[in-house]
């Protein structure tokens, strides 16, 4: 709040809604609010059709006769993934050790950049504009030039990752952070909470959906980059088995790494809908 | 006949010559925002008494809360003093507890851990406090309700928690901001009792703020009426009913009469401010 000499008027509590009504964000993400089966005849339902799509492609491709190449048969996919599960292994730690540093290191600095960013209004004026020019930015694109900087190896996708996280994480928290609310605040300043207090017990739990919305946002970002910046680095990684088993026309293996691929994404996706449910359920 | 001609007068203990606890001296609050200045509280003088049960009335805007916040040591006067046990409030003070507009639980702990959040913040074993915190509970009629969150219960609920995360190191001063101003006009009849039950149980000088002449009139010793912004204080009305209080005193001629005469004071500072 450096050189803010403005006072607030104590009147916000006027503008809320009564006791007991929904309060904040109606849901703490889009993300999150997925309807799941509420019994064992919706949960058949669910199941029934996956069997008829994935059985229902099946049998397309087997009736027509579809090429390989323009797309294999869902049982040749699943096959060619157990089949292939030895040789991809590696790769999918290639690409999961480039996931998970960059997304803790772009993660951390973007929750810390946040948390502090937002008790300086114009310094977060400031650098707002850059954070944006970020999160639009696909990192991809930076990847060639890291790959000059700093060789093929893990390096430049983990910069690329920390580049496409950190940004998503900031912006996502920084709105959780601004999100103040002047009465719980005053709460706690009337036990004669310190400000660090204030931050730990008030902004930050205030913050914490929101931190979660961009941790998901920014995971799903992570994974997007680190494969793409495989595909263009080469090496090793599930992003190059997808250019190799492309460029061999091996077309079973190819949609056995983007599965993989996708069952990594869906993995994060769960784990931080977990983690929502169980740390930021009361704002929903 | 009323209650107050059946029993002869009892004046408010803030008559006897007590001690006094609150010492608020030309307060004045001029608010510096974006917009302008706003003169929201101007040489407001008064003394409370220990243990008197203090209501101030007055229209929105009258810088009631600003009062109230400045008590609390929240915000700071423009100029003025304020002197609790003869020292002045500078920032919160421990003897205080004070009661927000609407509950104010915080929405991602559960009750019992709300009641806790005080001894959190100051670091105080609630141990020792945990048989005051039972029986307020017990009272409130929130047993059972502790694991529960704020999203969980009624408005009232929310608020009598917020009376027991009050309470719970017995301050000698509350000072409670338009507590039940949220609440349907029943259960705001059932917290008013259940605030006078305790208030009686365990003697301590309340500040409480409100819009509405009924429940000041009911609650109160002594009322504080005050002008629309900027807030002065327009007088001081003793309200001679008996203690303990009960529902149908409000429909008591003298209660009726003495709503007439509270509105036609802050009527004439509405018109005063106009000239």
């Amino acid at each position: 709040m450096a050189g803010q000499t403005f006072e607030q008027i104590p009147e916000f509590n006027k503008k809320q809604a009564a006791p007991g009504a929904k309060e904040g964000l109606s849901n703490w993400s889009a993300l999150t609010n997925v309807p799941t089966a509420r019994n064992f005849r919706e949960f058949l339902l669910i199941v029934g059709v996956a069997i008829l799509v994935i059985g229902g492609i099946e049998l397309i491709v087997r009736v027509f006769k579809v090429p390989n190449y323009v797309f294999p048969a869902p049982s040749g996919i699943f096959n060619a993934l157990i089949n292939n599960f030895d040789t991809l292994l590696p790769h999918i730690l290639t690409t999961m050790t480039s996931l998970l540093i960059g997304y803790a290191i772009g993660a951390a600095i973007g929750i810390l950049m946040a948390g502090v960013i937002t008790q300086m209004p114009v310094a977060e004026k400031v650098i707002t504009p850059y954070i944006i020019l970020l999160v639009t930015t696909p990192m991809i694109a930076l990847v060639p030039l890291l790959v000059l900087r700093l060789g093929f190896g893990l390096e430049p996708r983990i910069v690329a990752v920390g580049l496409a996280v950190g940004p998503m994480v900031m912006i996502n928290s920084a709105t959780g952070f601004r999100r103040t609310d002047q009465a719980k605040i005053a709460l706690a300043r009337s036990y004669g909470a310190s400000t660090l207090q204030i931050f730990t017990q008030i902004r930050f739990p205030m913050a914490l959906p929101m931190i979660i919305v961009g941790l998901m946002v920014g995971g799903i970002f992570g994974l997007l980059t680190s494969v793409g910046a495989e595909m263009v680095g080469g090496g090793q990684g599930l992003g190059t088995r997808l250019v190799y088993y492309s460029s061999l026309a091996r077309m079973e293996s190819f949609f056995a790494t983007i599965l993989v691929v996708a069952l990594i994404g869906i993995s994060m996706y769960v784990f931080f809908y977990i983690v929502g449910k169980r740390w930021a359920s009361w704002e929903a | 006949m009323s209650v107050a001609e059946s029993n002869p007068p009892v004046l408010a203990e803030a008559n006897d010559a007590q001690n006094i606890r609150i010492h608020i001296d030309k307060a004045t609050k001029i608010y510096q925002t974006k917009t302008g200045q706003t003169h929201a509280l101007d040489n407001f003088t008064t003394d409370i008494h220990d243990n008197e049960f203090v209501c101030v009335v007055g229209p929105s805007g009258c810088g009631k809360t600003t009062l109230l916040w400045a008590m609390s040591g929240l915000h700071p006067l423009t100029s003025g003093t304020i002197l609790l046990d003869e020292t002045p409030i500078t920032g919160p003070r421990p003897e205080i507890g004070m009661i927000f507009q609407e509950a104010n639980m915080l929405p991602w702990r559960s009750i019992m851990k709300n009641v806790l959040f005080p001894f959190q913040i100051k670091h105080i074993d609630p141990r020792p406090y945990q048989d005051r915190i039972d029986h307020l509970l017990e009272v409130t009629g929130l047993k059972g309700f502790e694991n529960k969150y704020p999203r969980e219960l009624s408005g009232g609920m929310q608020q009598r928690a917020s009376l027991v995360r009050c309470l719970a190191q017995d301050p000698s001063v509350i000072l409670m901001d338009e507590p039940f101003g949220a609440l349907d006009a029943f259960t705001r009849d059932e917290m008013n009792l259940l605030l006078l039950d305790l208030w009686s149980e365990r003697k301590k000088t309340i500040c409480f703020v409100t819009h509405s002449i009924p429940e000041a009139l009911f609650m109160a010793d002594r009322i504080l009426i005050m002008t629309p912004r900027p807030g002065r204080l327009a007088r001081e009305f003793i309200v001679d009913l008996p203690r303990p209080r009960d529902v149908d005193m409000q429909t008591s001629p003298y209660f009726i009469e003495s709503m007439k005469e509270i509105k036609s004071i802050i009527r004439a500072g509405d018109s005063k401010k106009d000239q």
